[in-house]
């Protein structure tokens, strides 16, 4: 299957197989007006199977959402056709607007402007917790 | 800008300092009658909370200074329909400090995120209540002259108490701590209090359904109230209920110098009986409270430059 290469934009790479989408609805990438390509099932030589996503426009990702839903994809920026920085991305410190506290006790089950944030405290585990309440969220957790 | 929203948000050296301070309040009152005087604190209470509304706006007062606020959320623009954050913007132009209690949890933070004014929390739903803590501590120091090698027992109900939990976590950072948790088995410990405070601080600890059997050893007992809602049915309640009711009997092997504490209100877990015993410190508790709230008043008006 072959996919046009892009000349100025982002390739998100090594994307766990099946959460292409997802990362596809989180980013909102459905109201670019740009190209955009979602790769489900690409052979991996060092994971089995990968999604990847293709932008064709350099516009700012929120990188948050990315390390997130899978810290450890490989962005490529592409610029004048050819990879002009790779970057890893890991779990981020800090989730702003990402996943929404569930305790019906917290501030933010009332107050609706408020941002959801959380705080990453183990890596390892990789939970996090509202900075409000302190009620953990599991990464997969929406 | 400091806040005080978690115990956690101070140092030991600071917990030190505020104790040291309320110290010498109690030594020396005079000396602090005249500290904030021309300052106003807000009490900000979206539930009511007779005491700790009344202990912060004593102390306030012993310090010279004056108090507005209010105390339910139907007497506040909380009953409009205004935000915990445009509720602290708005009390920042008129009040020096804030105190604020909230049903809700994390609703302090909010109110200290968006403040001009230092914020403490006077009690965040179950969540945190970090003067209560304070006040515990100062009881502590002055019942038993510092935090070390203390054998500590926690009756009651140890699963939802957030005194317990706060204490415990406040007490952890001392060396040679020994923890004597005391509940029914429905009301223990989380076990997340465990593998997070006690067992990485290295403290030691047993659990027990018996009020009685590691009595001789303790130093401290801090009673808390055993609420019939927590049980899934009223028979366990009735079985449990009176096994947790601290009565001159129970404390017959006790040490002499125990130190019996409890955050109150008291229901019926305290005998009264037990008030005249020398070794009750719970209303002391209380008068503590007042002392380290304007320890801590103090040193956050200090922080941010208004005295």
């Amino acid at each position: 299957m072959n996919i046009d290469s892009i000349k100025n934009g982002i390739v998100i790479d090594h994307i766990p197989a099946g959460s292409g989408m997802k990362l596809y609805d989180l980013l909102g990438l459905a109201k670019l007006d740009c190209p955009v390509a979602i790769i489900k099932n690409a052979n991996s030589s060092a994971m089995g199977r990968k999604d990847i996503i293709k932008i064709d426009a350099d516009i700012p990702v929120d990188l948050d959402i990315i390390g997130y839903v899978a810290p450890n994809v490989t962005i490529n920026i592409i610029r004048g056709g050819k990879l002009c920085e790779k970057k890893s991305i890991g779990l981020p410190k800090i989730l702003k607007n990402v996943i929404k506290c569930k305790n019906p006790r917290c501030i933010t089950s009332t107050e609706q402007e408020l941002d959801h944030v959380f705080r990453l405290e183990s890596e390892e585990g990789k939970i996090y917790r509202c900075i409000y309440c302190e009620t953990k969220a599991a990464p997969e957790a929406e | 800008m400091r806040h005080l929203i978690d115990i956690q948000n101070l140092s030991v050296a600071e917990i030190e300092k505020l104790i040291d301070t309320a110290n010498d309040i109690i030594a020396n009152p005079q000396k602090y009658s005249e500290k904030c005087r021309g300052k106003k604190l807000a009490t900000l209470f979206f539930e009511p909370s007779t005491r700790t509304r009344l202990s912060f706006e004593a102390a306030m007062y012993e310090l010279g200074g004056n108090v507005i606020g209010f105390s339910e959320a139907q007497s506040s623009s909380a009953a409009k329909g205004e935000s915990v954050a445009d509720t602290a913007k708005t009390i920042s132009c008129y009040a020096d400090i804030i105190a604020m209690r909230h049903p809700k949890e994390g609703a302090p933070l909010v109110a200290s995120l968006n403040a001009g004014v230092p914020v403490i929390n006077a009690g965040d739903g179950g969540h945190f209540h970090p003067t209560q803590t304070l006040a515990d501590l100062l009881t502590i120091q002055r019942e038993k002259g510092g935090f070390e090698n203390l054998t500590v027992g926690f009756c009651g109900d140890l699963k939802f108490g957030r005194t317990v939990h706060s204490l415990i976590s406040a007490l952890s950072r001392y060396k040679g701590l020994r923890v004597v948790l005391i509940s029914p088995e429905e009301l223990k410990l989380p076990s997340y209090v465990k593998s997070e405070v006690l067992k990485p601080a290295g403290i030691e600890y047993v659990q027990t359904t018996s009020l009685e059997e590691y009595m001789p050893e303790l130093d401290i007992l801090y009673m808390t109230r055993v609420q019939r809602e927590r049980f899934f049915n009223e028979e366990d309640y009735l079985r449990l209920k009176d096994s947790y009711i601290l009565t001159p009997e129970k404390l017959k092997t006790a040490k002499p110098d125990l130190s019996i504490m409890h955050p109150l209100p008291r229901v019926n877990e305290i005998s009264v009986e037990i008030d005249k015993d020398p070794r009750a410190c719970y209303f002391k508790q209380v008068l503590n409270g007042k002392y380290i709230r304007m320890a801590l008043i103090l040193m956050l008006l200090e922080d941010a430059g208004k005295i």
